[in-house]
């Protein structure tokens, strides 16, 4: 049912996406390659997403083309006193950049104008939450079990602070960061950073599910921003809808949100941040065939090896003449879907990473072929209850999954989020003054 | 939650931290006003503070107003308010002067710059003729001029700041700005400091927010004493 719903919204809402295709098919001239059509939509540079909201931005919010994810670990001597005021400063900071305003004390005001979508998320780590007391801190509020799988750099796994910096305009983005890490910086030094990117504003229609590095489709699952499921299973609660449509996964529970200590609720949700490295060089040695059976899906369309669309559901029992099931149960789709539970779902909101190594470091990959790739994917998997969604899911990856060989976690994060704010309030104020 | 996205407006005012600017109560006569007088943020008369202290002259505040943020504590501590009440409301009918997106310097010790915009909603020009701040030993009103050899260097403005009515007046790294000297503590990112600003007007009396900030480095005409 969502899944057809899905389907018009893909054509309605994100209307960019039909108007291109109406006008591709428009005109009556037979050439082969119809030319790429002008941006009719206007420009993107002063699209703005609302600061101030029930919900922060960057989570709901269509992702935009880049994202900056930052670590920061707060100064030793650093009390909640300190802490208000950091977070004072960073969230009228995000506040005006948003909006496509120069903050206070802002030498490049000429940057700000074109924020394109810009969005400023803040997570809270453990010891952030603990300095308004420890009472406050909820147990799932730490590192993740280790799955056997995991290969975590430690720099790469801590932080007391997250801020996700999102944007379609990568200029506005290297601005913003600049903004809040002068802002940060007398309280918190940077423990890691990822730059990271999906296609451009403009390259597909909006709504389109992303590719990462591998050329797969990621994030066909998703529960649709503005769903019933979504709500469910990101804040937690309910759109209040009379007659909510819910995805082929079933009905999700409402009490996902059961554990979300006082100061997270209306509003808050819970981000796990896995920075997964992904070995280009071994995935150029594998075949098509190969490719596909191990993702469990057709890697041109998306479609489940059982479909033909990409967001047919998979058929995980459907067998083929030899009678083996045409999807691999050890395959990504089989092993990261619970048609049993619908509460096991998250909304993954991933962004690409690359860079190129240069070749006295780069090594060699296993046929002996100089690397040419540092790729991978920041997998923000955002989701009410950590306990009932993601960590069901990771479990069954974590114990197999044939896209394993491929991939290798070297960053593991845990985040609150908190609830957004009203003009005048600042991030984490029902935390610190509730 | 998906919001259709809005086109930014065309800049204004710089930043949401609009800061709290307030006018320190010298009057019991203005008393009944006063909630009024808060969130227009009038100048409210002449001040014993106005009358003893000239641009360059000015003490720092006694200790009695250093939680001068609050008005009637303000209040409270100026026991001659009372015989200004007249001028009083006849100023804070007049002369309202704002200091929008009001930010300093942070500093651990010496002396720093405050910044901002002034407005002028009035329909006559305010002089500025002076500062004071409990944080600081004392408190000037500078510019930025450029010396004969092209470098830009520090100086007490003759004659204070001009806002033109209606108008405004930045203060800003590189030129005209408040100086807070001889910090009686120091100024940390994200501290609020309340500064009142002297005028022919009134007294008006701003709290705004300790940024870290590399620029506003000029140096001072030698000459000048600091």
């Amino acid at each position: 049912m969502d899944i057809r719903r899905r389907h018009v919204l893909g054509a309605s809402v994100f209307g960019v996406g039909a108007g291109v295709g109406a006008g591709l098919l428009a005109p009556r001239d037979p050439a082969p390659a119809p030319a790429a059509l002008p941006d009719t939509s206007g420009l993107n540079g002063a699209r703005l997403e609302p600061f101030h909201a029930r919900h922060q931005a960057g989570v709901e919010t269509i992702p935009p083309a880049h994202a900056l994810f930052i670590g920061l670990d707060l100064e030793e001597e650093t009390t909640a006193r300190r802490a208000v005021s950091m977070l004072r400063l960073l969230t009228d900071d995000a506040a005006a950049l948003t909006q496509g305003r120069a903050p206070l004390a802002d030498p490049e005001p000429e940057l700000t104008p074109q924020p394109a979508r810009l969005t400023v998320t803040f997570g809270f780590g453990e010891r952030l939450v603990a300095l308004a007391g420890r009472r406050h801190v909820p147990d799932w509020l730490r590192p993740l079990e280790e799955f056997t799988i995991d290969r975590l750099e430690p720099e790469r796994s801590r932080g007391d602070l997250l801020l996700q910096i999102c944007g379609d305009d990568a200029l506005a983005v290297a601005h913003a960061a600049r903004m809040l890490l002068k802002d940060a910086r007398a309280f918190a030094a940077v423990a890691w950073s990822r730059t990271a990117f999906r296609r451009a504003y403009g390259s597909d229609p909006t709504g389109t599910t992303q590719r990462n590095m591998f050329g797969q489709v990621d994030g066909t699952a998703n529960p649709g921003p503005g769903s019933e499921d979504f709500a469910r299973l990101v804040w937690g609660e309910s759109t209040g809808r009379a007659d909510p449509v819910f995805s082929a996964r079933g009905e999700p529970p409402l009490d996902l949100g059961a554990d979300h200590p006082a100061w997270l609720r209306e509003g808050g949700t819970t981000l796990v941040l896995r920075d997964i490295a992904m070995d280009m060089e071994t995935w150029d040695e594998a075949d098509r065939p190969a490719r596909e059976f191990a993702v469990g899906r057709d890697l041109a369309s998306g479609a489940p090896l059982t479909g033909t669309d990409e967001h047919d559901v998979p058929d995980l029992t459907a067998v083929d003449a030899r009678g083996l099931t045409r999807i691999s149960p050890a395959s990504h789709v089989a092993r990261s879907r619970n048609e049993a539970k619908p509460e096991e779902q998250i909304f993954r909101r991933v962004y690409n990473y690359h860079g190129v190594p240069e070749a006295s470091t780069a090594g060699t990959g296993p046929s002996g072929s100089r690397r040419v790739s540092t790729a991978g994917l920041m997998f923000a998997s955002y989701q009410a209850d950590i306990g009932r969604q993601f960590l069901p899911i990771q479990r069954r990856l974590g114990g197999m999954d044939l896209l394993n060989q491929w991939t290798t976690p070297i960053g593991s994060t845990v985040w609150a989020i908190p609830p957004g704010i009203a003009d005048g309030d600042y991030i984490g104020s029902r935390l610190f003054e509730g | 939650m998906k919001t259709p996205t809005t086109t930014a407006p065309a800049r204004t005012a710089l930043a949401a931290t609009a800061p709290t600017t307030t006018t320190r109560a010298t009057s019991r006569a203005v008393a009944p006003g006063l909630g009024r007088a808060l969130l227009t943020a009038t100048a409210i008369g002449l001040s014993l503070g106005l009358a003893a202290c000239g641009p360059t002259g000015s003490s720092a505040p006694g200790p009695s107003e250093s939680g001068a943020a609050d008005p009637t504590a303000g209040a409270a501590a100026d026991p001659g308010g009372s015989e200004t009440g007249d001028a009083a409301a006849e100023a804070s009918d007049a002369a309202p002067l704002v200091w929008e997106d009001g930010w300093v310097k942070a500093a651990e010790e010496g002396m720093t710059g405050a910044f901002g915009t002034l407005r002028n909603p009035t329909d006559s020009e305010l002089r500025i003729t002076g500062a004071e701040s409990a944080a600081a030993g004392s408190a000037e009103l500078h510019e930025t001029a450029s010396d004969d050899g092209g470098s830009t260097m520090m100086q007490e403005k003759e004659g204070g700041f001009l806002v033109p009515a209606g108008g405004s007046l930045s203060l800003e790294p590189g030129g005209d700005h408040v100086m807070l000297m001889d910090l009686q503590e120091p100024i940390l990112p994200g501290d609020e400091v309340t500064i009142t600003l002297l005028t022919d007007g009134g007294e008006v009396e701003t709290t705004v927010v300790a940024k870290e900030f590399t620029g506003a480095q000029e140096e001072y005409v030698q000459d000048h004493g600091h």
